[in-house]
């Protein structure tokens, strides 16, 4: 392989305005298979619209979206869910059924795209909350009964049960403790490692960046305006990378590693 | 070739037992095999090896991890020496990832059977009910309490909200209240009429008219689009200022939430319901009059003076003394389901229902209750 082939996702010529208010404007970005890519930027400039663009939940004014080699807009519907099925999502929540138990949540993509005999299911469904290091107790509970965290892992058991290919993760640890955030940062690296999966993170923790990503792709003025790795960012001039990654929290988080 | 089929084959030669596995062991495809796997079974076994060969596997996921664990785990339990080959270090680490454990899982929580559910249901439901009328009463006595205080002190009611409720219950309402009574109206004296002529009785359509809707209909009707739009809407709003947190920042701040939440509404509805009831009665009887004259050829003139004959003032007293009483029940139904949200948007959506669900049924058994009531004391 090479060239083209090496990328998974393609973003050319992204536009996206909200009522006169511009959020992209010509973004561009290449996402290699099987890595780990972490997006950041301020506030407001546009990151979670960006992943929901490139899922189709949200409708850009223009330009290319390709992934896995498809330019999304060519697709016909049958073939868009052909693609939709190769990835998975995990929202800021986990955006779980509220009305359905755990287990079932994971099972939703196994009894609507596939059929399989309910001892199988269960069985994969076990498999899948056993990987994400939930114990099998929570199979039965509702998401009303869990906490933040373990809302996060079903919500990520559920987005790995038809075992996509790119995971996009929405802020995995925002809103987790510091050892629940750790927790999930391996959880993410191991699974990766195992899975072959190449992962798409919005995040603002600056642990999560520098301990499980490859490569930081950062927003801001519309578009992207650095990708490359920890130390690319460390090196950069432009102002708001260096306030990030040079700004006291961003101090604390490299000298407790 | 077929990209998608998956297959196994099974080898039982002298010292060794061989799986040979082939094709796409993905979650899309290991249905197939799921029963056949876990009948793989060897009559002789005593310390043989047995080796699950993957050489010929195009493509593995976690599922399919899955079915090689789990046969493996099954063959050493059956006494063979497992050894799993021809992978590939991909799928090695993804093997390696899969612990094979066995637990069942408990995915469906038990329910007992069904008669000690529907036991429990009904147990629950009744205890429930109690629960909330003792609920319902304290908050109303709450309530009372609080303008008790307010009306002594008439600094401490909030004039601006007042206004805002009065118009948005009252005024906003207007249109509607006054469309529906209007059709009410009409289709009574209709239906009506249609009947009396049976009997030649039809000059007597303006006293069924008149009765009906001033003592009972024209009051019903309004209560219940009030509680169905207003009542709802106290709902929904203290409900998601609870969700926020808002109420318990008031708390914090010294305001009493039943002080500037409730104590608005509930006046607001008290004045604003007779008057829509009011305006609710006169838009009935026009509709009525309509229906009348274009049925029976009476004229508006000769309607008003049968109308007259027809109706005393108790008539039409009795319509409108219930309306303070039912706009007293609606408030405060609504404003108290408002504040027993609980953190989510389901208990939002769950409250304003149990809300206009419980207001209309009230309206109606206080009715009842009115009815009783003022055929006792004869009027």
């Amino acid at each position: 392989m090479g060239g083209q082939d090496d990328f998974i996702i393609q973003v050319r010529g992204l536009n996206n305005s909200f009522g006169g208010h511009v959020v992209h404007e010509n973004l561009s970005l290449d996402v290699k298979r099987g890595e780990i890519i972490g997006i950041v930027g301020g506030s407001g400039t546009g990151k979670s619209v960006l992943l929901r663009s490139i899922v189709g939940l949200q409708q850009p004014q223009s330009g290319d979206l390709t992934v896995f080699g498809q330019r999304l807009k060519d697709l016909s519907e049958l073939e868009r869910q052909a693609v939709e099925q190769r990835w998975g999502i995990l929202f800021q929540d986990g955006a779980l059924f509220s009305a359905l138990s755990v287990a079932e949540n994971v099972q939703v993509a196994f009894r609507e795209h596939l059929s399989m005999k309910p001892s199988l299911m269960d069985e994969l469904t076990g498999l899948k909350i056993r990987m994400v290091g939930l114990d099998e107790g929570a199979c039965s509970k509702y998401p009303s009964e869990l906490s933040g965290g373990m809302r996060k892992r079903a919500g990520l058991a559920r987005a790995l049960a038809l075992d996509p290919e790119i995971v996009f993760l929405d802020e995995p640890t925002a809103g987790l403790d510091p050892i629940g955030a750790h927790g999930f940062d391996m959880l993410i690296k191991d699974l990766q490692r195992a899975l072959g999966l190449t992962v798409f993170m919005v995040t603002h923790d600056l642990d999560t960046l520098s301990t499980v990503c490859d490569r930081i792709a950062v927003l801001a003025d519309n578009r992207v305006v650095l990708v490359g790795t920890m130390d690319d960012m460390l090196q950069s001039n432009h102002p708001w990378v260096r306030e990030y990654f040079h700004g006291p929290r961003a101090r604390a988080a490299r000298s407790i590693r | 070739m077929d990209s998608g089929a998956l297959s196994f084959r099974v080898m039982d030669e002298n010292d060794t037992f061989q799986v040979q596995c082939a094709g796409e062991w993905t979650v899309r495809h290991v249905e197939s095999v799921d029963s056949a796997l876990k009948e793989i079974k060897s009559r002789r076994v005593a310390g043989r090896e047995a080796v699950l060969n993957l050489a010929e596997v195009v493509r593995l996921d976690t599922a399919g991890a899955w079915m090689i664990q789990r046969t493996a785990a099954q063959l050493e339990a059956q006494g063979f020496k497992v050894r799993i080959d021809g992978l590939t270090l991909a799928q090695q680490a993804l093997l390696d990832a899969i612990e094979h454990s066995f637990a069942t899982v408990e995915m469906h929580p038990d329910e007992g059977p069904w008669y000690i559910a529907l036991l429990e249901r009904m147990g629950a439901t009744v205890r429930q009910i109690g629960n909330n009328i003792y609920d319902q009463l304290a908050f109303f006595g709450l309530v009372i309490a609080t303008l008790g205080r307010a009306i002594r002190n008439p600094s401490r009611l909030r004039l601006v909200p007042l206004v805002h409720h009065m118009e948005k219950a009252g005024l906003d309402a207007l249109p509607i209240v006054a469309l529906m009574t209007f059709l009410i109206g009409a289709v009574i004296a209709q239906q009506g009429a249609v009947q009396l002529q049976k009997l030649g009785a039809e000059v007597y359509t303006v006293n069924l008219v008149a009765i009906v809707f001033l003592r009972e209909v024209g009051l019903l009707l309004t209560a219940i689009i009030v509680a169905g739009r207003s009542g709802s809407a106290f709902t929904a709003e203290i409900g998601s200022m609870k969700m926020r947190e808002e109420v318990d920042a008031m708390r914090t701040l010294g305001l009493d939430p039943i002080e500037m939440l409730v104590v608005p509404r509930v006046l607001a509805l008290v004045i604003t319901l007779p008057l829509l009831t009011f305006i609710g009665d006169v838009v009935g009887l026009v509709g009525g009059g309509v229906a009348v004259w274009a049925m029976l050829d009476t004229t508006p003139d000769a309607y008003l003076v049968q109308l007259r004959e027809a109706s005393g003032f108790w008539t039409f007293g009795v319509g409108l003394l219930k309306a303070p009483f039912m706009a007293l029940v609606i408030a405060m139904i609504g404003c108290r389901a408002g504040l027993n949200v609980t953190g989510s948007a389901e208990s939002v959506g769950r409250q304003t229902t149990s809300s206009v669900v419980q207001s209309i049924f009230m309206v109606i058994v206080l009715d009842a209750a009115f009815a009783i009531f003022f055929t006792g004391v004869g009027i």
